[in-house]
C-alpha cells in the first residue's frame, strides 16, 4: 500500500469540506441566509457574525453555505447531463458510425468551435438567467468533449478481439456495448468530468457574477462577490470571502483531477 | 514545399465548413431568443402598420433559410445591422470595443507565455524536486483562483489601499499613453498571473515527456551542457503542444473577457456582449457571437498554420 499522494490528501480534503458546508446548508446555517436586518448592515466579522453581514444585513457565512450548495448542485446536474448525454451519443457515434457519427461529429465540432463560455453566454440568453438555465446551457457547451472521448474509446475497443469474442458466442450489440466496452471509457472519462466540475464552478461563479447566472436574492459565490464590489473599501471581507470559497474549491478540484490523472493514465506513471 | 502547401491548403479548406456552421448556429441562438424584435425595436406604442412595414424591412416575413441567406449575404459586406439601443452600425462598434480586450489580451497572454516556459522547462528538468513542487504548487494554485476575484484583490490593495493605481475607468492610448498604461496595469496583470498558472504546467507536462526521449540521452551522450540540451532540443518540441494552448487562451479571451472587464469597467468586448445581452440589443448580441466565434476560429487556424515551424512531422503526415 502507497503512501496517499499529497495532492489527493489536500485536495480531498479541501473538496470534502466543501461538500460537507454545501450538504450542512441544506439543514441548518447560522441564520436565516435571506433575512434582512437593516440595523445589521455591512458589520465586521465579530463573535455575533463570524464573517460580517453584507450590505443588507445578511449574515455572510449562512450565505457562503447556501452558495456552496448552489454552486454545487449546479455543477454536479451540469456535469451529470454532460457524461450522460455525451457518453451515450459518444457509443452509439463509435460504434455504429455512418452517417449517424458523421452528424454527431459535425454537430459536435460547431458547438466546439465557439469558446465554452461564450456559448455558454448565448445559450443563457435563450435560456434566462435561472438554475435550470445554467446547468442546461453549460451541460450543452461541455458535451461535446465528452462525447469525443468516449467516441475515441469505443472506436479503439471495438476492434479489439475480446469484443469480437463476445459478438461470436452471440451477445447481442448492445449487450457487447455495455458489458465490454463502456468500461474502457470509464477511466478517461472520470479524468475528463473531474476537470470539468471545476469548470463548470468557475463559469457558474462567473455567470453570476455577471448577472447571469443564478438571480439574487438566492446567494451564489459569484453574486455575492458582484454585489461586494462597491463596498470594496469599506467592507473588504464581503468581496474576499467568497472568492477564497471559489478558489479552494477549485484548488481541491484541481489536486483531485491530478491524483486521478496520476492514477489512471498510465502514461503518467513514474 | 509541396508537403508543406498541401498541409496549409488542406487546414484552409477545413475551415469553410466549420465557419458555415458556426454562422448557422449564431443565426438561430438569436432567432431562439424568446420576445419578437420588431416589437422590441418599436416599443410598446407601435401601431400593427408599422409592425407589418419594419417586419417586412427587416426580411422577417420570409421562410428562415431565406432569411439566413439573407443575413449571411449582408454579412459578408460587413453589414451586421445597427445597434438597438442607440442605432450605431454593429461592426465599428465592436471593433471600437474589440481594440481594448485585443490590447489587454494579448500583453497579458504573451507576457504569460515569457513567464510560463522557462518556468515550466526549469520544473521539468528538476522534476519531484524542491524548485518542481514550488513552481507546480503556484501554478495550480494561480490556476485556481478566478480571475474576477484576483481582480478584486489587486484593486483593493493597489488601488484602494495603496492608491497607486486609478480604480475605474480606462484612457485610449491615443489620447495619453501614461495614462492609458496605468489603467490597464491592473488588468494586465491579473490575466498574465491567471494564464501564467495554466501555461506553466502545460509547458512543465510536455517537457517531462520530451526528456524521456532517446533523443534527448543522445545529446547528453554526445557532451552537450544541460543548457544547450534544454534550449535546443527540449524546448522546441515541448513548445508545440503549448502553443495549441496558447491559441485556445488568446482565442478564448480576445473574444472578450467580460468578467475581467466588468472588475475593471474597462469598455472591451466581453461587456459589450453583456451589455447587449442586458438591453436584448439583439443585432448587437448576433454580431458579438459570431465575430468572437469567427476569431477563435481564425486564431485557432493561425496557430495550426505555424505549428510545422516548430514540429516539421506536422506536414508529413
Amino acid at each position: 500500500m502507497k503512501r496517499p499522494a499529497p495532492n489527493l490528501l489536500i485536495g480531498g480534503t479541501l473538496v470534502t469540506v466543501v461538500l460537507a458546508m454545501a450538504a450542512t446548508a441544506l439543514f441548518w446555517t447560522p441564520y436565516d441566509p435571506m433575512a434582512l436586518n437593516l440595523r445589521a448592515r455591512t458589520l465586521p466579522p465579530s463573535e455575533l457574525y463570524w464573517l460580517g453581514t453584507d450590505e443588507f444585513g445578511r449574515d455572510v457565512v449562512s450565505r457562503l453555505l447556501l452558495g456552496a450548495s448552489q454552486s454545487l448542485t449546479v455543477a454536479i446536474f451540469t456535469v451529470l447531463l454532460a457524461v450522460a448525454v455525451g457518453t451515450i451519443l459518444g457509443l452509439i457515434s463509435g460504434y455504429v458510425r455512418g452517417i449517424t457519427d458523421r452528424i454527431l461529429m459535425v454537430v459536435s465540432d460547431a458547438v466546439l468551435a465557439f469558446p465554452g463560455t461564450l456559448l455558454a453566454l448565448g445559450l443563457m440568453v435563450i435560456m434566462g438567467p435561472n438554475t435550470m438555465g445554467i446547468i442546461l446551457a453549460l451541460g450543452i457547451a461541455y458535451t461535446p468533449s465528452v462525447l469525443r472521448i468516449v467516441r475515441g474509446s469505443v472506436l479503439s475497443a471495438r476492434e479489439r478481439e475480446y469484443v469480437e469474442a463476445s459478438r461470436a458466442i452471440g451477445n447481442s450489440e448492445f449487450y457487447t456495448m455495455i458489458r465490454h466496452v463502456l468500461p474502457n471509457c470509464v477511466a478517461p472519462v472520470v479524468v475528463l468530468a473531474t476537470s470539468m466540475f471545476g469548470w463548470v464552478v468557475l463559469a457558474e461563479s462567473g455567470l453570476s457574477f455577471l448577472g447571469l447566472g443564478v438571480p439574487p436574492p438566492a446567494p451564489t459565490w459569484g453574486n455575492m462577490l458582484s454585489a461586494a464590489r462597491p463596498y470594496l473599501e469599506r467592507a473588504p471581507w464581503l468581496g474576499l470571502a467568497p472568492g477564497l470559497c471559489i478558489a479552494f474549491t477549485l484548488l481541491g478540484i484541481n489536486l483531485l483531477g491530478d491524483a486521478l490523472r496520476d492514477r489512471l493514465d498510465p502514461r503518467m506513471e513514474r | 514545399m509541396p508537403a508543406l502547401a498541401r498541409y496549409i491548403g488542406k487546414r484552409l479548406l477545413w475551415t469553410l465548413p466549420t465557419l458555415l456552421l458556426v454562422s448557422v448556429m449564431v443565426f438561430f441562438m438569436v432567432r431562439l431568443i424568446p420576445g419578437d424584435p420588431v416589437q422590441l425595436i418599436l416599443g410598446d406604442q407601435a401601431t400593427p402598420s408599422e409592425v407589418a412595414q419594419l417586419t417586412r424591412k427587416l426580411g422577417l416575413d420570409q421562410p428562415i433559410p431565406v432569411q439566413f441567406v439573407l443575413w449571411l449575404g449582408q454579412v459578408a459586406q460587413g453589414d451586421l445591422g445597427n445597434s438597438i439601443t442607440n442605432g450605431q452600425p454593429v461592426l465599428p462598434l465592436m471593433l471600437g470595443r474589440f481594440q481594448v480586450t485585443a490590447v489587454i489580451v494579448i500583453l497579458a497572454v504573451g507576457l504569460a507565455t515569457l513567464i510560463a516556459v522557462p518556468a515550466g522547462l526549469l520544473a521539468a528538468w528538476k522534476q519531484n524536486g524542491r524548485l518542481d513542487i514550488a513552481v507546480v504548487a503556484a501554478a495550480t494554485l494561480l490556476m485556481s483562483v478566478p480571475s474576477f476575484w484576483l481582480g478584486l484583490v489587486l484593486l483593493l490593495v493597489f488601488g484602494l489601499k495603496l492608491g497607486w493605481l486609478p480604480v475605474v475607468g480606462f484612457v485610449p492610448f491615443t489620447e495619453n499613453f501614461w495614462s492609458a498604461l496605468t489603467y490597464i496595469v491592473l488588468p494586465v496583470a491579473t490575466l498574465t498571473l491567471i494564464e501564467v498558472g495554466v501555461l506553466t504546467r502545460m509547458v512543465r507536462a510536455s517537457a517531462i515527456e520530451v526528456l524521456r526521449l532517446e533523443y534527448v540521452t543522445h545529446a547528453r551522450a554526445k557532451g552537450l551542457s544541460e543548457r544547450q540540451v534544454l534550449l535546443r532540443h527540449v524546448m522546441p518540441n515541448a513548445f508545440a503542444p503549448t502553443w495549441t494552448m496558447i491559441g485556445l487562451v488568446l482565442g478564448g479571451l480576445l473574444g472578450g473577457a467580460a468578467v475581467l472587464e466588468t472588475v475593471f469597467t474597462l469598455p472591451g468586448l466581453g461587456r459589450l456582449l453583456v451589455d447587449a445581452i442586458f438591453a436584448r440589443d439583439y443585432p448587437v448580441v448576433q454580431g458579438c457571437l459570431l465575430f468572437t466565434a469567427l476569431l477563435y476560429v481564425l486564431v485557432n487556424l493561425i496557430v495550426d498554420l505555424c505549428y510545422p515551424l516548430f514540429d516539421p512531422r506536422v506536414t508529413a503526415s
